[in-house]
C-alpha cells in the first residue's frame, strides 16, 4: 500500500527465496496435477513463466497464491498438450481420468487425480497451495462460493471412494 | 451435515495435509533444471553461486556483466541476496553462469598459492562517485603490498579523503577481488575489515607466504 501510494515498485524478495519457500509445495501440487513422472516439468515450466513475470508482480504478500495460479494454468496446458498427442476425440477432462499414472506418491492423491479437473484443482490448490478459497476462485476464475463447493465436493467424492472415516 | 460426516472429512482433510508426494530429492533435481533452463532463457538478472575458501563460504554473485557481489563468510547469505535483489534486481537464483565457474576457480588458485591477481570480469555497479575511484586506485595495489588509508584516497584523487575512503573500503561490495585488505591504518594494525580483522589479518599472511 505505502508502495503504491508512494509511486515506487513494491520491494521484491530474491526469487531464490519464492523457490525455497514455496518450491516443495509446489512441485507436490504439480504431481497432483498431471501425475508423478510429469511433475517436474510442471513445476520448471511455472517457475520459468513466474520468474520472467516476476517483476510485474504488485504485492509481494500475495506470492504464493499467483505462483500457483500459474502452476494451475500450467498443469491444463499439459493436459492439453496430451490430449493433442491421444485420440482427436477425448477431450482434457476424459483424458486426465483415463490416464492415471502409476501411483509413487501418496495413495490418496492417486485418488485425487481420477477427480473431475475443478474439483481436483480446486482441493489441491487448498491442501497443497495452502490458498484461500478467495484465492482458489480468483485463481481459477471461479466465485470464492464456488471455489468453496469445488473443494466440498472434491471431500466428499474422496470420501465415498476412499473410505476414509 | 451430521456430525460422523464431519468427523470423516477431518480426518481426509488431515490425510491430504500430511501425505507428501514428491521428496526432497525429486526438489533438488527439478530446482537444479529450473536453474538450468532460465539461465540460459536469460531471465536470471544476478546468479549467485555459494564457495568455499579457507576463510568460510562466500556468496558470489554475477551479472551479466560480470562479478557484482562478494559475501564474506560473516555476512548473512539471506542479507546479501536481499540486498541484491533490492539494488540489481529481484532476479536472483542460484544458478550457473561462466563468470561464476571462473572466480571460483581463480579463488582457489588465489587461496593456494597460484595467483596473485583476479583477471574475471567486474561490474562495478554497486558503487559509485568518489567511492567508486577508491576501490579502482584500490585494485591497483599489487599481490603482498600494502597501502595506507591516505595513498589510497590520495591516488582516487582526494588526497585529504582518508576518513571518505575508509567508509569507501568499509562498503566494497567485492572483498578479496577487489584487495581492500591490503589498505591499512599508519598504526602499524590490521584496521578494521568488512569480514573482520582476523579475517583481513589472514589474507594479509597469506600474501606474505
Amino acid at each position: 500500500m505505502t508502495a503504491r501510494a508512494t509511486g515506487r515498485p513494491p520491494r521484491l524478495p530474491p526469487f531464490e527465496q519464492v523457490v525455497e519457500r514455496h518450491g516443495p509445495a509446489l512441485l507436490r501440487f504439480c504431481a497432483a496435477q498431471v501425475g508423478p513422472e510429469r511433475a517436474e516439468d510442471c513445476f520448471q515450466d511455472a517457475m520459468l513463466a513466474a520468474l520472467r513475470a516476476y517483476g510485474e508482480l504488485r504485492d509481494p504478500g500475495s506470492v504464493r497464491a499467483w505462483l500457483f495460479a500459474i502452476a494451475a494454468r500450467k498443469a491444463i496446458d499439459a493436459h492439453r498438450e496430451r490430449a493433442r498427442g491421444a485420440e482427436p476425440t477425448e477431450d482434457v477432462e476424459q483424458v486426465a481420468i483415463a490416464a492415471p499414472e502409476a501411483p509413487s506418491d501418496g495413495a490418496l492423491w492417486a485418488h485425487v487425480r481420477g477427480l473431475p479437473d475443478k474439483q481436483r484443482r480446486a482441493l489441491s490448490l487448498r491442501y497443497l497451495g495452502d490458498l484461500t478459497h478467495r484465492e482458489i476462485g480468483d485463481a481459477m476464475g471461479t466465485s470464492e462460493a464456488a471455489a468453496r463447493r469445488n473443494v466440498f465436493e472434491a471431500l466428499a467424492r474422496l470420501r465415498r471412494e476412499v473410505g476414509v472415516g | 451435515m451430521r456430525s460422523e460426516d464431519r468427523s470423516a472429512l477431518d480426518a481426509l482433510e488431515r490425510r491430504l495435509s500430511e501425505e507428501s508426494g514428491p521428496d526432497a530429492a525429486a526438489f533438488a533435481r527439478a530446482r537444479r533444471a529450473l536453474a538450468e533452463r532460465a539461465a540460459a532463457a536469460g531471465l536470471v538478472d544476478v546468479a549467485f553461486e555459494r564457495h568455499e575458501t579457507p576463510l568460510g563460504a562466500l556468496v558470489l554473485g554475477a551479472t551479466a556483466e560480470g562479478l557484482v557481489r562478494v559475501g564474506l563468510p560473516n555476512e548473512p547469505e539471506e542479507a546479501v541476496l536481499e540486498e541484491l535483489a533490492a539494488r540489481v534486481s529481484p532476479r536472483v537464483l542460484r544458478a550457473p553462469r561462466p563468470s561464476l565457474a571462473r572466480v571460483r576457480r581463480e579463488l582457489d588458485e588465489y587461496f593456494g598459492g597460484r595467483r596473485r591477481r583476479f583477471e574475471v570480469p567486474l561490474d562495478w555497479r554497486l558503487t559509485e562517485g568518489f567511492r567508486r575511484e577508491v576501490l579502482f586506485a584500490t585494485a591497483r595495489i599489487p599481490f603482498g603490498r600494502t597501502a595506507s588509508y591516505a595513498e589510497v584516497a590520495a591516488s582516487a584523487g582526494r588526497p585529504r579523503a582518508f576518513r571518505a575512503a575508509g567508509s569507501a573500503l568499509a562498503a566494497n561490495p567485492l572483498p578479496i577481488v577487489v584487495p581492500c585488505h591490503r589498505v591499512l591504518p599508519g598504526d602499524g594494525g590490521v584496521g578494521r575489515y568488512r569480514g573482520g580483522a582476523e579475517a583481513k589479518a589472514r589474507l594479509l599472511a597469506l600474501e606474505r607466504a
